[in-house]
C-alpha cells in the first residue's frame, strides 16, 4: 500500500513503471501508452495499465487532453504517483472520470517513497 | 474570493459548471492557493483537436449549456478553414473532421473565433497591464506576462476552459507579485568588435530565447544587454523560451514593463543563478537548431507564432518585387489578414508566390501539403518542433535569409 496525499481519488493495483525524468504526455507518450520521447531514460517503456511513478509532467499544455485520451482508449496508467503536485495530470484524470467513468487515482508521495519503489513491483493504490 | 465561496455556489444539476469549478478548485488545492482571483479574459487551447477526448469534452460542455464568464478567445486550430487543401480530410479523416467540429462547438459556446496563437496582435485579444487572465498557449502566456504585464499561469487543456467558465483562477504563481520576480540572470555579451549586423541580427532574439528556455527550468529569467527590442522580437523570445523550456515569463532590462531596472526585475535580490550568453553559445545554438544548412529547399515556413502586420511589411520589402521559387507558407490570424488586405499587401504577397494561411500552424501534424524534405524557417520554435512533428529537415535563418533562399530555391545563409 502506498502512503501519500490523494490529488484525485480512486483505487488501483498493478505493476510499477518508474520514470526517472519528467515527461510530456502530449508528444512524449504515444496513444498506445509507450514512451516515445527519445531523450527520456525510460524511452520504449509501456505505461498502459501500470502504476506510473514520476516527479511530474512537463512542457506542453496538451498533457491533460493526452492523458484523458489514453484513459479513454484504455492505454493510460492504472494510477499515477507523483512527487510534485501536478495539476495537469490531475485534470486529465478528473475529466476522464467525468466523461468515461475511468478510475486513475493520482497520489502525491514523498521523494523517499519514490526512491524505494522498484520497477515491476506490484503495489496497491487506494485514494479518497 | 475564498475557495469555499465557489464551492457553496455550485448547483448539482449544472454539470458543466460543476466540473469546471471542481477542476479550478483542484488546481487551487494542488498549488496550495487559498484564494481565487477573478480574470478578465481567457485564451484557450482546448479548442485544438488532440484526440476524441477533446471533442467529447466540448460536446459535454455544449450538452450541459456551458457559458463563458469572461471574453474567451481561441488558440490556433489544427485546420485552416479557408485553405482545406493544406490538410486534406483524406490524409487523416478523424483529426480533420474532429477539428472542424471542435471549432464549431467552441463558437457555439460563445468563444471569439480568433484561431490565433498571437491574440496580442489584435486590440481585443490584448489584456492590459496588471490584468489577471487565463491563457494556455505557451508563447501567449509568456507574451501576456512578460511584454504586456498581464498576469497568468500556463493553464493546460480543460483547465483553461474551466477558468473561463468559472471566471476565476487560483491566486498563485505568476498571479502574485512575488511569483513574478526574476531569480536567474542572463547577460548577453557580444564582443566590442561585433558588427551592427551581428547586434541587429533578426535571429538573435530567437537564439537567446532558446538558450534562456533550456537553462532556466521553471524559474523566471531576466535578460540584460539586449538593447531595444520591438514586439516582434519579444514574441520570438517568448516563443523560443517556451519551446526549449517552460518559461512562462521573462524580463528584459530596460524593455519589458516590470524591468525598468535589473533591481526592479529581481525585487532587489541577488539572482540565484547567472549565465553569460556569448557568441560561442549563440553559434552552437544556431547549429543545433538546424538539421541541414545547405541544399535545395522544398518549402519555407514562416509565422510561428502568427505573423504580425509589421512582419508582412518587412517580408514584402525583402522580396522587393521578386518572387519565391519554392512553396512559401506564412501563418497568421484572420485579423492580421484583414489588415494586410486593407493595405493592398495581400495581392503583392500573392504576386510574390507567398501563401498566407489563417487559423493554424504549419508544424502541427498531420504534415501540411508540400512541406517535406528540407524546409527553411526564421522561427526557432518551428525549427525546434518540426523535425519531430513532421519528420522534415530544417534550415534556420533570419527573415532576410529565408527570402533570399526562397528566391534562389536553395539555402542561402
Amino acid at each position: 500500500m502506498i502512503d501519500g496525499r490523494s490529488l484525485h481519488g480512486g483505487s488501483a493495483s498493478g505493476e510499477v513503471a518508474k520514470l526517472n525524468d519528467t515527461i510530456s504526455f502530449w508528444g512524449g507518450i504515444d496513444m498506445s501508452g509507450t514512451i516515445i520521447d527519445h531523450a527520456h531514460p525510460q524511452a520504449g517503456t509501456a505505461i498502459a495499465g501500470k502504476i506510473v511513478a514520476l516527479a511530474g509532467s512537463r512542457g506542453s499544455s496538451g498533457t491533460p487532453a493526452a492523458l484523458c485520451e489514453m484513459l479513454r482508449r484504455g492505454t493510460g496508467p492504472a494510477a499515477i504517483l507523483v512527487t510534485e503536485p501536478d495539476i495537469n495530470l490531475v485534470v486529465g484524470a478528473m475529466v476522464a472520470a467525468e466523461l468515461y467513468e475511468v478510475d486513475c487515482p493520482v497520489v502525491l508521495i514523498e521523494p523517499a517513497r519514490f526512491d524505494d519503489l522498484v520497477a515491476g513491483e506490484i503495489v496497491q493504490v487506494g485514494a479518497q | 474570493m475564498h475557495l469555499s465561496e465557489l464551492r457553496g455556489r455550485l448547483e448539482p444539476e449544472d454539470r458543466a459548471r460543476q466540473l469546471a469549478a471542481r477542476l479550478v478548485l483542484s488546481a487551487a488545492e494542488t498549488s496550495g492557493a487559498t484564494e481565487l482571483v477573478p480574470i478578465e479574459m481567457a485564451h484557450i487551447s482546448a479548442c485544438h483537436y488532440s484526440g476524441r477526448a477533446s471533442l467529447d469534452f466540448a460536446e459535454f460542455l455544449l450538452r450541459n449549456n456551458a457559458r463563458f464568464a469572461v471574453p474567451t478567445h481561441t488558440n490556433a486550430s489544427l485546420i485552416a478553414c479557408a485553405t482545406p487543401t493544406l490538410r486534406p480530410e483524406s490524409t487523416d479523416p478523424e483529426s480533420v473532421a474532429g477539428a472542424r467540429r471542435l471549432m464549431e462547438i467552441y463558437e457555439q459556446l460563445g468563444a471569439t473565433p480568433m484561431w490565433t496563437c498571437a491574440p496580442y496582435q489584435q486590440p481585443d485579444g490584448r489584456p492590459g497591464f496588471g490584468q489577471h487572465v487565463a491563457a494556455s498557449e505557451s508563447n501567449a502566456v509568456s507574451f501576456f506576462n512578460s511584454v504586456l504585464g498581464a498576469r497568468t499561469n500556463k493553464y493546460g487543456d480543460f483547465l483553461d476552459v474551466s477558468a473561463a467558465i468559472v471566471g476565476a483562477v487560483p491566486f498563485a504563481g505568476l498571479h502574485t507579485d512575488s511569483g513574478r520576480l526574476a531569480t536567474h540572470l542572463f547577460r548577453l555579451q557580444l564582443p566590442d568588435s561585433a558588427s551592427d549586423a551581428e547586434r541587429g541580427d533578426a535571429a538573435l532574439a530567437h537564439l537567446v530565447g532558446i538558450i534562456v528556455g533550456r537553462l532556466t527550468g521553471t524559474r523566471v529569467p531576466v535578460i540584460d544587454g539586449m538593447g531595444s527590442l520591438g514586439e516582434d522580437q519579444l514574441k520570438a523570445v517568448a516563443a523560443a523560451a517556451a519551446s526549449s523550456g517552460s518559461v512562462a515569463m521573462f524580463h528584459v532590462v530596460g524593455v519589458t514593463p516590470e524591468a525598468a531596472t535589473l533591481e526592479a526585475a529581481t525585487g532587489g535580490h541577488t539572482p540565484a543563478r547567472q549565465t553569460v550568453i556569448d557568441t560561442g553559445m549563440l553559434a552552437d545554438t544556431r547549429a543545433a537548431l538546424q538539421t541541414r544548412s545547405s541544399g535545395s529547399l522544398s518549402a519555407v515556413c514562416l509565422g510561428t507564432p502568427h505573423f504580425s502586420t509589421g512582419e508582412f511589411g518587412e517580408l514584402l520589402r525583402l522580396f522587393d518585387g521578386r518572387s519565391t521559387r519554392v512553396q512559401m507558407l506564412v501563418t497568421t490570424s484572420r485579423a492580421v489578414l484583414a489588415e494586410i488586405e486593407a493595405l493592398g499587401w495581400a495581392q503583392q504577397l500573392d504576386d510574390a508566390g507567398v501563401g498566407v494561411i489563417c487559423d493554424t500552424c504549419t508544424y502541427y501534424p498531420p504534415t501540411p501539403t508540400g512541406v517535406s524534405g528540407l524546409v527553411m524557417t526564421n522561427s526557432a520554435k518551428w525549427a525546434y518542433y518540426a523535425p519531430g512533428t513532421l519528420g522534415v529537415e530544417v534550415a534556420f535563418g533570419s527573415l532576410r535569409a529565408c527570402v533570399e533562399s526562397a528566391v534562389c530555391g536553395e539555402v542561402v545563409l
